[in-house]
């Protein structure tokens, strides 16, 4: 590449940077990801949530390592060092209540991160594994977030982890030595709680974390979408770059700067004035310790977890067997990674797809905050209709989408992208 | 389909389910103020006196609790202190567990983090839902938690209050008793004014025992707030300045 004329007061810092560059590519990295990589000017609000999804990343990682550092994974101690971390460590209330409200923050982007995905058809070619990636950070993002829900050990921590891992005990033939196998014990107990401690400050974020920059490394690779869903690279100016390409840096890093702001002014008044968001991100059920011996009246997930759950419990057993609803639960993860594959409209884009696909999008937002809903109450009275229909309507979405997006109408999709925010 | 689950829970665990019932009679507002410390000064007080033979708040220290309360030294050492408490100590009861059990079937709860588990109505309207009831080993029960365990020892001072019923007729044509409130029986040595007071204090030193930072935290979070609404202005403006020449 050839070099660009420098500024004439860079000579010692340059210096500094030319001996990095001739023993690590820091140059060439920043200007990959950032100074170089070309994105669609015309992004809108929508696309704020990706690096809010990096951002509450970072926030669980670091409140997470001061969290370790007080807390105590064992049965008789994890209930009391919480409380010890909100009484007596300095500002441990403060990084507590950023981690317990960042794990609902990174479900609340995350969704609306996979929502403009559907909307612009981001999931489409060539970003397929872009894709992909982002579900599996979706699926590990769920074990996590289970996992560490069950280490306060407060009761409901305790009795929703009897629950989920005793799903694998639905399984023919190795259910039975397949739970105690997860348990490490015959009930949820002290081995359990040890394990998912492991599993959720060890395994698990590493995971993550090789997960993302998959996905930001498969992302710079293709190049971003955008809400026109049109590829920008197909025109390119005389220099090379997209035509309707800005850099990343600076354009996009201060406009990401705003939507962090925005987002800090949400989370912290969360933390600051509602930690508990009144019941949905802290449950007072939890607020008494695991109690093997009391059932709390109603067992219900956090919030992020409930459309999930109330497709599990929408599935009556048959056959003598509750598997179904596990199954369809676990096909209600599974479906996502073929949304690639399931859209056949020639637009990508909302904007340019008929009225047909608009209709499914809407039906299946409702679907799933109603079920999201279900998961919350018992199921009596209307709720376990309202599920049903829910999970059909879920899958419906999905698994009809190559037929109804072949008959919709679709808009002619401009060569441009049209405006910018 | 919940069944379900609690049946399998039910069979894995042994003991079973001791489901926790709660009594069908809506709350009472406590109206607490966790910003009115001559309130919670009382409220400590009075839970001294009166809860903490039995019940402890095994997570929070006499000191802290003298910090955020503003009690003086003197104070907390001549009044609120067990002898062979110290400051830093955390303030626990002086009942062995083990007799707890004999003598009352199980161990008073640990009352700290009660305000967070069944909120600060629940502890406003279980202080003043005692009523006679001969059939119980304490001779009373509670409106809002029917056949506890615990006996009124703030009798005394509330008076004996006897239960109201209404006749309900079930689906089935049955008839029978609701138990719908309670009512006064027989005064104590306060009036229903003081009364309410004196459990509403208590009812507001809970709600500071289950999160003593909470009045801090909302000071805090003006501030944090004010700033951010700063920043957030200077972002805007800075993504204003630098997209000026995209077109």
């Amino acid at each position: 590449m050839a070099a660009a004329p420098e500024p004439a007061d860079a000579g010692k810092s340059r210096g500094f940077i030319n001996w990095i560059d001739q023993r690590f590519p820091l140059t060439s990295l920043w200007k990959e990801h950032l100074a170089e990589y070309y994105a669609p000017k015309n992004f809108n609000f929508w696309y704020y949530f990706g690096s809010l999804a990096a951002l509450v990343l970072v926030n669980q990682i670091v409140t997470g390592i001061f969290l370790t550092m007080n807390y105590k994974p064992s049965a008789a101690e994890a209930f009391g060092s919480i409380e010890y971390i909100m009484n007596d460590v300095d500002w441990g209330w403060l990084i507590r209540y950023m981690h317990t409200t960042g794990a609902s923050a990174f479900f609340i982007v995350v969704y609306l991160h996979m929502f403009r995905a559907l909307m612009y058809g981001s999931a489409r070619k060539p970003r397929e594994l872009l894709w992909i990636f982002g579900c599996l950070i979706f699926v590990l993002l769920m074990a996590e977030a289970f996992m560490g829900y069950v280490l306060p050990w407060g009761n409901m921590s305790f009795w929703g982890a009897q629950v989920i891992t005793s799903l694998f005990g639905s399984l023919p033939v190795i259910g039975g030595t397949l739970v105690e196998w997860i348990r490490g014990d015959y009930v949820i107990a002290d081995a359990t709680l040890n394990r998912f401690f492991a599993l959720h400050v060890a395994a698990l974020p590493l995971a993550l974390i090789f997960l993302v920059i998959a996905h930001v490394m498969a992302l710079h690779e293709v190049g971003s979408n955008n809400p026109d869903g049109i590829e920008i690279k197909k025109l390119k100016g005389p220099d090379g770059h997209p035509l309707d390409g800005i850099p990343f840096h600076p354009y996009y890093t201060v406009k990401d700067m705003v939507g962090v702001a925005g987002f800090l002014l949400l989370f912290c008044g969360v933390i600051f004035f509602e930690p508990t968001f009144g019941g949905f991100f802290l449950e007072a059920a939890n607020y008494t310790p695991a109690n093997p011996l009391q059932t709390p009246p109603d067992i219900t997930p956090v919030w992020y977890f409930t459309p999930f759950y109330a497709m599990l419990r929408a599935v009556p057993s048959f056959a003598g067997t509750q598997i179904w609803g596990v199954l369809v639960m676990g096909s209600a993860v599974v479906v996502l990674f073929f949304v690639p594959w399931l859209d056949r409209s020639p637009a990508k884009s909302i904007r340019y797809k008929g009225p047909i696909y608009k209709v499914a999008l809407a039906l299946f937002v409702v679907a799933f905050v109603t079920l999201g809903d279900c998961g919350m109450h018992p199921p009596a009275g209307i709720y376990p209709l309202l599920a049903r229909l829910g999970t059909a309507v879920y899958f419906a979405f999905f698994l009809l989408m190559p037929w109804y997006t072949k008959i919709d109408s679709v808009k002619p999709v401009p060569e441009r992208v049209t405006g910018h925010a | 389909m919940l069944k379900r689950f609690l049946l399998i829970a039910a069979v894995l665990v042994p003991g079973g389910a001791a489901l926790a019932q709660d009594a069908g009679v809506p709350l009472l507002h406590a109206g607490t103020d966790i910003n009115d410390v001559q309130s919670l000064q009382r409220g400590a007080r009075d839970f001294m006196n009166y809860c903490s033979g039995c019940h402890s708040l095994q997570y929070l220290r006499y000191s802290r609790m003298a910090k955020d309360l503003r009690i003086p030294p003197a104070e907390l050492a001549g009044n609120l202190l067990f002898t062979s408490t110290k400051p830093l100590d955390h303030i626990k009861s002086a009942m062995p567990a083990a007799d707890a059990v004999n003598w009352f079937g199980n161990a008073p709860p640990d009352l700290t983090l009660m305000a967070r588990y069944m909120g600060v109505d629940y502890i406003y309207s279980f202080l003043k839902g005692f009523y006679a009831d001969k059939s119980r080993l304490w001779g009373v029960n509670n409106l809002y938690k029917p056949n506890v365990a615990m006996p009124f020892v703030l009798a005394p001072l509330q008076g004996v209050q006897k239960p109201v019923y209404k006749s309900v007729t079930d689906p089935a044509g049955h008839a029978g008793m609701e138990l719908t409130g309670v009512a006064p029986m027989a005064p104590g040595s306060m009036t229903p004014e003081q009364y309410d007071q004196f459990v509403r204090d208590i009812a507001n030193f809970l709600d500071y025992a289950a999160e003593p930072i909470k009045a801090k935290r909302e000071t805090i979070g003006i501030f944090v707030t004010l700033f951010l609404l700063v920043f957030f202005a200077f972002t805007y403006l800075l993504k204003k300045e630098y997209w000026k020449d995209v077109h």
